[in-house]
């Protein structure tokens, strides 16, 4: 028995926000679209607009962010919903309460949509799975699987400074294969026409079958970055060191490290993005992160319009408020 | 002297070469004769009419979890041997990973007062190799065979230290005992859960390499060049390792191998998106393994075709992909899957594939068992070949509900099915 696409509902439109896989070029450029409106929000004296007024929106993060769940939580205030925060760390879910037990009493407190951080892959699908059919889960990371509304906003970022995607080349350098990040960019460049989609790493970082996902592979920087428009760095984990997918951070920036001399590979107008918390001097140097193509900061600020736009999206079908 | 016959069947006995209409004639719990007529002076006290239907030796299974002891949450020896009998299966074969490990005498006698309680299938138990299964101290094999272990395995618990894989294969070896082998290298597996491939990529899911079971294998293989074990292979997923398998045979090694009959179904793509009931160990790989596997089975590298059953309760399920436990409720649907391979589009025929379900595990278990030959215990599945079914999970008898072959429609069913002559199991609404 293959389920339907469980994101939508019957009619087709956005219940659940969990990858950009198997979403149309239609819904991703209504997200664009439907964002845009908010970008003001933000710079008015009364920073709210009352879209989800009355609505209570539980951020469950078990992992540590500080930055998403931030973005989250503001998105969520900004359109007047009501918003709790829940840190579930590692030690108390080994006191014995299952998940699906967590959630369960969460949802006996009449919520209306989780925000779900898991380490484990496939976790924001499990819960979407069991939660009260009024309820939307939006993913905020699962593992290495997804992170669906970084992706969003990193494509909200590329069109303010791009435009037309189906002219674009685009390069994503690091850790691919354990980037959630990485997979919801590489799909969301795919489905809104990007022909050029390129990953930039050794091999070590590479996942297999790469290819599959429409992107070409490169294990040279400066070959992958030649003439691209966007270059899009990628976090590097520190434990990546000790499992022998590394020698040491030390050759990893000498080998894809983003320098100003790399980046003159790409094209002279091309923009640099990184989903943050950037390691300066691991991955990037400051002089690039900070330097004039750099649109990292921006793409903080999108962070909150996108994600207002895929909350109202997700919660205000059934009103007919958005 | 209590007699039947079951009549008007067709009777497909490989160990035979049996494939016709034919009647079987039991007395006292074996068979007597089988052919077109009773034996001078039989009576039978009892006929059972198998007319459509094909009469086949019980199936024998290499692979089942029966969740007792230890797990009695999962499922228990009385409950699976149930299922086993609602499947056709009427020997089935535990590997040693219960709580605690099969790696005493006390633990088999336990195991075999419960299975003989419950009745309905034929229980023989692979012992301990590692004392623990931790893979350092050898088990007391030659005690364990005296209790009445068919073999000896260490299950899905990897032997780190290789000098300790040789010495316990010498060890088995002197005691006669075939080693039970399910190759994984622990290293390249690490904490994968899928297969290291497409559907690994795109889930962001850890993924065990083909290598993770390839070089599991070689490993075996060029320690049996000095060593004179007899080593079985279970659950291959890899068609890699078929083919350095049939290289092995062909050099004239004593190796043989089993698939579980979800492999020759199901590949990574039926995981879907997290679709918690194809966590599988070994995991579910590729279309072409999946085909290097039945090609394995047609040339004979594989001669077993086993259920792998493993019964869980509904919360070992209820959690993210990676950490639900792996492994499908399988007695149930042994016999339909596997006679999906038979067929005029298929490279087997009816009676090959049930010599992969009969004859040919009992071979590798040593057991007189899978066969119709008289003075053979008279275990027997009568099944109709043509009879179609849904799965529905809630309706298996097994404790475990957990197949990912939910909404499938199958062909073959089980109607009856005779432990040493006894009718254990019989389908009240038959199809």
């Amino acid at each position: 028995m293959r389920e339907r696409d469980i994101q939508l509902d019957d009619q087709g439109r956005l219940r659940h926000f969990l990858t950009i896989e198997g979403l149309s070029r239609e819904i991703l450029t209504e997200i664009l679209d439907y964002a845009e409106n908010f970008t003001t929000v933000g710079h008015q004296p009364v920073k709210k607009v009352p879209l989800l007024r009355g609505r209570t929106i539980i951020n469950l993060f078990f992992e540590v962010s500080t930055r998403t769940r931030t973005t989250f939580e503001l998105a969520a205030k900004r359109l007047s919903a009501d918003v709790l925060n829940i840190n579930v760390s590692a030690s108390s879910t080994a006191k014995g309460e299952s998940l699906l037990d967590m959630l369960r009493n969460l949802e006996a407190m009449h919520c209306d949509m989780f925000v779900v951080r898991h380490a484990s892959p496939g976790a924001a699908h499990f819960i979407a799975r069991h939660v009260a059919p009024h309820v939307s889960v939006i993913n905020g990371g699962d593992g290495s699987h997804a992170h669906p509304t970084q992706a969003m906003l990193d494509m909200f970022t590329i069109r303010r400074h791009k435009g037309d995607f189906t002219r674009l080349s685009v390069a994503i350098v690091g850790d691919i294969m354990h980037s959630r990040v990485a997979r919801s960019q590489i799909h969301a460049l795919n489905i809104l026409g990007v022909p050029d989609v390129r990953v930039v790493g050794p091999e070590t970082l590479i996942p297999v079958e790469a290819p599959q996902l429409g992107v070409h592979v490169y294990h040279d920087l400066a070959a992958g970055l030649d003439g691209v428009d966007v270059v899009i760095m990628l976090r590097l984990q520190r434990e990546r060191m000790s499992r022998a997918l590394l020698p040491s951070a030390h050759e990893y920036f000498q080998c894809y490290g983003l320098t100003p001399e790399k980046l003159a590979c790409a094209r002279p107008d091309a923009i640099v993005m990184h989903p943050g918390p950037i390691n300066r001097g691991v991955e990037m140097d400051s002089a690039v992160a900070d330097g004039p193509q750099s649109v990292i900061l921006e793409q903080v600020t999108h962070g909150i319009a996108v994600r207002m736009a895929i909350m109202a999206m997700t919660l205000g079908r059934a009103g007919g408020e958005a | 002297m209590t007699t039947l016959a079951i009549t008007g069947g067709r009777v497909v006995d490989p160990a035979n070469g049996l494939d016709g209409p034919a009647d079987v004639f039991i007395a006292d719990g074996r068979i007597v004769a089988v052919g077109p007529a009773a034996p001078d002076g039989f009576r039978p006290e009892r006929t059972l009419d198998a007319g459509g239907r094909v009469v086949a030796p019980g199936l024998v299974d290499l692979a089942a979890r029966l969740r007792e002891p230890g797990e009695e949450h999962k499922a228990t020896i009385a409950s699976e041997c149930a299922a086993a009998a609602a499947g056709g299966i009427t020997t089935l074969c535990m590997p040693p990973d219960t709580h605690p490990v099969v790696d005493t005498a006390a633990v088999v006698e336990l195991i075999h007062q419960r299975a003989e309680a419950a009745g309905a299938a034929r229980v023989v138990i692979l012992g301990a190799l590692t004392v623990g299964l931790e893979g350092t101290q050898l088990a007391e094999m030659a005690e364990l065979k005296r209790a009445g272990c068919v073999g000896v395995s260490n299950a899905r618990r990897p032997v780190h230290d290789t000098l300790v894989l040789r010495r316990a294969l010498e060890y088995a070896a002197s005691h006669d005992l075939t080693v039970f082998i399910q190759p994984e290298d622990p290293h390249l597996a690490q904490e994968g859960c899928v297969h290291e491939g497409v559907v690994a990529t795109r889930l962001g899911l850890p993924g065990i390499p083909a290598s993770a079971e390839t070089v599991a294998v070689a490993q075996i293989l060029m320690l049996l060049e000095q060593v004179p074990a007899r080593v079985h292979f279970c659950r291959l997923s890899a068609a890699r390792s078929v083919n350095l398998l049939a290289r092995a045979q062909y050099d004239g090694m004593p190796v043989t191998a089993d698939v579980a009959a979800h492999q020759l179904h199901l590949t990574e793509m039926d995981i879907g998106f997290f679709d918690n009931n194809c966590h599988l160990r070994p995991p579910l790989r590729t279309r072409r393994d999946l085909e290097g596997l039945r090609a394995g089975l047609v040339r004979g590298t594989v001669t077993a075709i086993c259920s792998d059953h493993q019964p869980h309760d509904s919360d070992a399920k209820l959690a993210p992909f990676c950490e639900t436990e792996p492994g499908i409720s399988a007695l149930e649907t042994l016999l339909p899957l596997a006679l999906r391979l038979a067929g005029d589009d298929e490279p087997l025929d009816l009676s090959a594939v049930i010599a992969r379900l009969t004859c040919e595990p009992a071979r590798v278990l040593g057991l007189a068992a899978g066969t119709l030959s008289p003075g053979a215990a008279a275990d027997v599945c009568i099944f109709d070949p043509h009879a179609h079914w849904t799965v529905e999970p809630d309706r298996l008898v097994s404790r475990g509900r957990n197949t990912p072959f939910a909404g499938w429609e199958l062909e073959g069913r089980v109607t009856h099915t005779l432990v040493g002559g006894r009718v254990v199991f019989q389908r009240e609404d038959p199809p």
